[in-house]
């Protein structure tokens, strides 16, 4: 953990990055009331981040000198006038950036004046030195509730629907799998006979579906922490309960306890749900899932050029705490050191490690909470051997002869290789390859890890027996060539994988992690 | 002219400088007819509607995160330095066009401002990392950039850069960004490239000192070189430059803190976009006397020829210029004429910065393609070399004739929609990430170039040429997406003039 409190390779955005939970919405408008390029630096966190009309879609006040002067409060109600004749929209969010929040921009008082004309308008805090985009995602969602669900009310009466529930699990981008995962739950949940409504991602049925929240007899809450104060808020506001799941479930056992889990407080709650119909449900979902990993056994247990033995996961507690149980029990990988970047605020902490520890009574889980992630990059070099210094200056003397050499063309591009064969010592394998690979214009990166793979984890002197395995986001790929793992990118912010409508939670997200986890170790046997 | 003075710590934001502007709608001849004498008659036209715009910092940050041994710390929340991962993408991925085989991990941190240090200032949370970040890594250079909430709290960035300095024994370099400083965030450009020649470039040695010591004590002389201000795509100008005797040192991307220290010593500065490049050509010139080569960059066969002569009387070796345009003549210009058959005609729109977008509406112009307009992010009236024979637009519409319907739109997509749907190009010519959908979104055939240096030169032309006619050719997929296109744009919108947000300017 850095001791001045920085934080090195960030893995999560800060509070205005919960614009993306706006976006999220079918139909809905993000208005930032911010500096000029809060809305690019989120759209570059999450890179594919536009949806309906996010990214430079997203009406922006872009504050200059004149409104941290004089305030920003008429251009703002300027913006909100155009901003409904311009764009087509069912509701209009206003976030808030560090510059508005710090000169003091009234903004609740220009909102009521259109308000009170009838439009759907929103305002929410989210300056950027205040909380980050998990800790956000609540306050955008309850300040919807509070401002614009609420007004509806009398015709949506608390509780008046037993069948129906209000999930909210993955966060919306944060979560690369969020439209899979929420489509999966939807799936799962109206199979048990509830209505769900799931609220972001072309599954949600818009402003109409969140004008009806009162009337869920309980809400769903999937999440180690993010997300909470949405439902403590609910149960307060309209006097429902919650079910709660610490962790994403991944596979067949944890989506079991799920969906048991759900099914019965449901019934406590008065739904009329089906017992049998849950049962039948769960067998039918298990027998498919296991059909598979029977199939996959053979290859699991018998494939005998190399395959991962151990992982280890940089993530948010809910991908740590489902993948490793996930692994674990269902595909055979031992969880080691894991590494929680998430910020989880240290009064959830002890519950995260309980659930991780729960994962096996026959081993312990090292874990980390450390929103640092260069930190924990840095312990996994050490564990393995691999000083950051050492193979980091090796190659960072080579690069710089390759300037000398005069920048450019094939002389260059030589003594590089030169270099980097000769400095990276401590990636001895990987670093060679990769020259090779370079001048002969293929991957580097497929070829450093199958030399890794191939050798053995020759990546450092120390770490686990046999072949690693990372997850975790783009940041860590190099992490991971140089401890010659393979690498599986699963958490934001990553630019070398495309995730669409992917799901890792559910039956079928944990037959997907297996797909992609093997997917990437068979790329290497090239 | 503007002078440059790097005896301060923030250079003065575009819009003071070089009375630049975000906001006009008329002709690229008339836009220059109002920029003269620095654009004393230009005035800025602001809107009544705004879409999120780009930042300074992450400029900024684009200018130093490539340097290869250096760190960049954000001074500010975490969000401030969110999209930063894209150039450690980036530095990666183009590693191997610059002849680097491995290339290290990009060290990139944020001071992570919270609210308390909003209230009682974040300088000994920046002291504080900087001595950790010196710690992790070593690096040769620390970068800080700043943002709006350091900005506005008004730590003394500077003062605690000075003291790590001299505590660690390092250049501590504070680079002053902030996004609400400026409309234009090439600014942040200006701001990276500032602090790089007030705190790192060196005066220059004598040329009997410009030489280094082998392992077996050996004296290696320095070869002669020109230094490129450019951004981090392919090596084009080696060759050329190689030609004329000289080696070529990019300039700030895959630069090293040695070789920026040295920059002073080369013999020419040249620029790829005389946008980005202009204040740290006239900071090299100013400051450290390193001459600037005034010629707009090579785009176009006139332009590459002007380029190429200029460069050749610049460092007395006109011959080797006329060599170069008759060899590249004879290769390349039956080729651009059997393009040039294909494509004449045609109708293009381009949407880019200000220098890259005036580099396409000269390859548009060289093709034979008919550019109906453009909608570029801001106009320089003026440049820092002070060079009318440096900018790209003068050359633009001396060489190919002026642009019919000129925007600057400070990339403000709605009125880009507003325009493609109103002129419907038959070709979209795109520089940055997010424009050329609107494009396909409409089915028009969008092309994104986003390596500066690809249409340089004679060679370019035909490549551009080449991709410019595939992408005509193959328009299935724009014309599937065009019929199933989400548009949160209101009908009320596309019905008006794309100028309706923009206020009267006074002329």
């Amino acid at each position: 953990m850095s001791t001045s409190g920085m934080i090195e390779q960030e893995r999560y955005t800060c509070a205005i990055g919960a614009l993306q939970s706006v976006v999220a919405i079918p139909r809905a408008v993000p208005i930032l009331h911010s500096g000029p390029g809060c809305g690019t630096m989120i759209l570059g966190f999450f890179e594919r981040g536009t949806g309906y009309a996010g990214g430079y879609t997203s009406p922006c006040t872009n504050f200059s000198e004149t409104e941290v002067v004089f305030g920003g409060v008429d251009k703002l109600r300027q913006l909100i006038v155009n901003t409904d004749k311009v764009l087509d929209s069912d509701l209009q969010v206003v976030l808030t950036g560090c510059t508005a929040d710090i000169v003091g921009d009234d903004v609740g008082s220009v909102l009521s004046e259109f308000v009170d004309a009838g439009r759907p308008l929103v305002h929410v805090e989210t300056a950027g030195f205040k909380s980050n985009n998990l800790v956000a995602h609540s306050n955008v969602v309850n300040a919807i509730i509070d401002q614009y669900v609420d007004l509806f009310a009398a015709v949506h009466p608390s509780r008046s629907d037993a069948l129906l529930v209000n999930v909210f699990a993955s966060l919306p981008y944060q979560d690369p799998f969020w439209k899979g995962n929420l489509r999966e739950y939807k799936r799962l949940f109206e199979a048990l006979g509830l209505k769900v409504n799931i609220l972001f991602g072309p599954e949600s049925a818009g402003v109409d579906e969140w004008k009806s929240i009162p009337e869920a007899n309980f809400n769903v809450l999937i999440s180690p922490w993010y997300g909470l104060p949405i439902v403590e808020h609910l149960q307060e506001r309209y006097d429902q309960p919650y079910f709660r799941f610490p962790y994403v479930p991944i596979g067949a056992n944890e989506t079991t306890r799920l969906l048991e889990g759900l099914s019965a407080f449901a019934i406590e709650q008065g739904a009329p749900l089906n017992p049998r119909r849950t049962r039948a449900l769960i067998e039918h979902e298990e027998q498919a899932f296991y059909e598979e990993i029977d199939n996959l056994a053979t290859f699991l247990l018998e494939f005998r050029y190399g395959l991962p033995n151990h992982v280890h996961i940089l993530h948010d507690a809910g991908y740590v705490v489902g993948l490793s149980r996930f692994l674990l029990h269902e595909v055979g990988i031992v969880p080691k050191e894991q590494f929680i970047v998430d910020g989880t605020p240290e009064e959830y902490q002890a519950a995260v490690r309980a659930d991780l520890a729960a994962t096996s009574d026959r081993r312990e889980i090292p874990v980390s909470f450390d929103v640092d992630a260069g930190a924990a990059q840095r312990a996994l070099r050490e564990l393995y051997g691999v000083a950051a210094g050492a193979g980091a200056a090796g190659a960072a003397a080579s690069e710089g002869d390759a300037t000398a050499a005069g920048g450019g063309g094939g002389a260059a591009a030589a003594a590089a290789g030169g270099g980097a064969a000769g400095g990276g010592a401590a990636a001895a394998g990987g670093g060679a390859a990769t020259g090779d690979a370079a001048i002969g214009g293929g991957d580097p990166t497929a070829a450093a890890i199958a030399v890794g793979a191939h050798g053995g984890g020759q990546g450092g002197t120390a770490g686990h027996e046999g072949r690693g395995l990372i997850i975790g986001s783009g940041w860590d790929k190099e992490l991971a060539r140089d401890l010659s793992c393979d690498f599986l990118p699963a958490a934001v912010p990553d630019p070398y994988r495309l995730v669409l409508t992917t799901n890792y939670a559910g039956y079928t997200g944990g037959l997907r992690v297996i797909e992609d986890i093997y997917d990437v170790v068979l790329s290497t046997y090239a | 002219m503007a002078t440059v003075n790097l005896h301060v710590p923030a250079v003065a934001v575009r819009e003071i400088r070089l009375n630049t502007i975000t906001g006009y709608e008329g002709t690229a001849a008339d836009l220059l007819e109002r920029s003269c004498n620095g654009g004393a008659s230009l005035r800025e036209r602001g809107r009544g509607f705004t879409q999120c715009l780009g930042c300074s910092t992450s400029n900024a940050a684009c200018m130093t995160v490539l340097v290869q041994d250096g760190a960049v710390i954000s001074h500010g929340p975490v969000g401030c330095s969110s999209c930063l991962h894209e150039f450690a993408f980036t530095y990666r991925v183009n590693a191997p066009v610059r002849g680097l085989s491995a290339p290290t991990p990009r060290h990139i941190y944020s001071t992570n401002l919270t609210e308390d240090e909003t209230v009682f200032g974040g300088s000994d949370k920046l002291a504080a990392s900087i001595r950790e970040v010196y710690e992790r890594e070593h690096p040769a250079v620390i970068f800080i950039i700043t943002t709006c909430a350091s900005g506005i709290i008004g730590d003394d960035v500077e003062g605690v850069a000075n003291d790590a300095e001299e505590e660690l024994g390092i250049p501590v370099v504070a680079i002053f960004c902030e996004g609400f400083r400026s409309k234009v965030w090439t600014s942040g450009f200006d701001a990276g490239y500032h602090g790089i020649a007030r705190k790192l470039i060196r005066p220059p040695r004598p040329p009997e000192e410009r030489f280094s010591i082998t392992e077996t004590g050996e004296r290696v002389w320095d070869k002669p070189f020109v230094n490129v201000i450019n951004f981090w795509g392919s090596d084009f100008f080696g060759p050329w430059l190689e030609r004329f005797g000289f080696e070529t040192r990019y300039i700030t991307p895959y630069s090293t803190l040695a070789s920026l220290q040295t920059a002073s010593e080369a013999r020419a500065s040249v620029q790829i976009c005389t946008t980005l490049g202009s204040y740290m050509a006239s900071a090299l010139e100013q400051g450290f006397g390193v001459e600037a080569l005034r010629a707009a960059p090579p785009y176009g066969v006139a332009a590459t020829e002007r380029w190429l002569r200029t460069f050749g009387e610049m460092v007395e070796k006109p011959e080797v210029a006329e060599e170069i345009i008759a060899e590249e003549r004879a290769k390349y210009l039956p080729q651009i004429a059997e393009l040039r058959a294909r494509l004449e005609g045609r109708t293009a729109y381009v949407t880019a910065g200000a220098g890259h977008g005036h580099a396409m509406l000269q390859i548009l112009g060289e093709l034979g393609i008919e550019a109906q307009g453009a909608a570029l992010f801001h106009h320089d009236p003026a440049n820092d070399i002070d060079s009318e024979e440096a900018d790209s637009l003068v050359a633009r519409v001396r060489d190919y004739g002026d642009v019919p319907r000129l925007s600057i739109c400070n990339k403000q997509e709605f009125e880009l929609v507003n325009v493609l749907a109103r002129l419907r190009p038959q070709l979209l010519l795109a520089r940055h990430g997010g424009m050329t959908l609107w494009g396909a979104k409409l089915g028009i055939p969008s092309l994104l170039i986003g390596d500066e240096q690809w249409g340089m030169g004679y060679q370019g032309i035909v490549r551009y040429g080449r991709a410019i006619s595939e992408v005509l050719e193959n328009d299935e997929f724009v014309v599937n997406l065009a019929r199933h296109a989400i548009n949160p744009y209101s009908k009320w919108w596309l019905a008006q003039t794309s100028s309706a947000f923009l206020e009267e300017g006074d002329f």
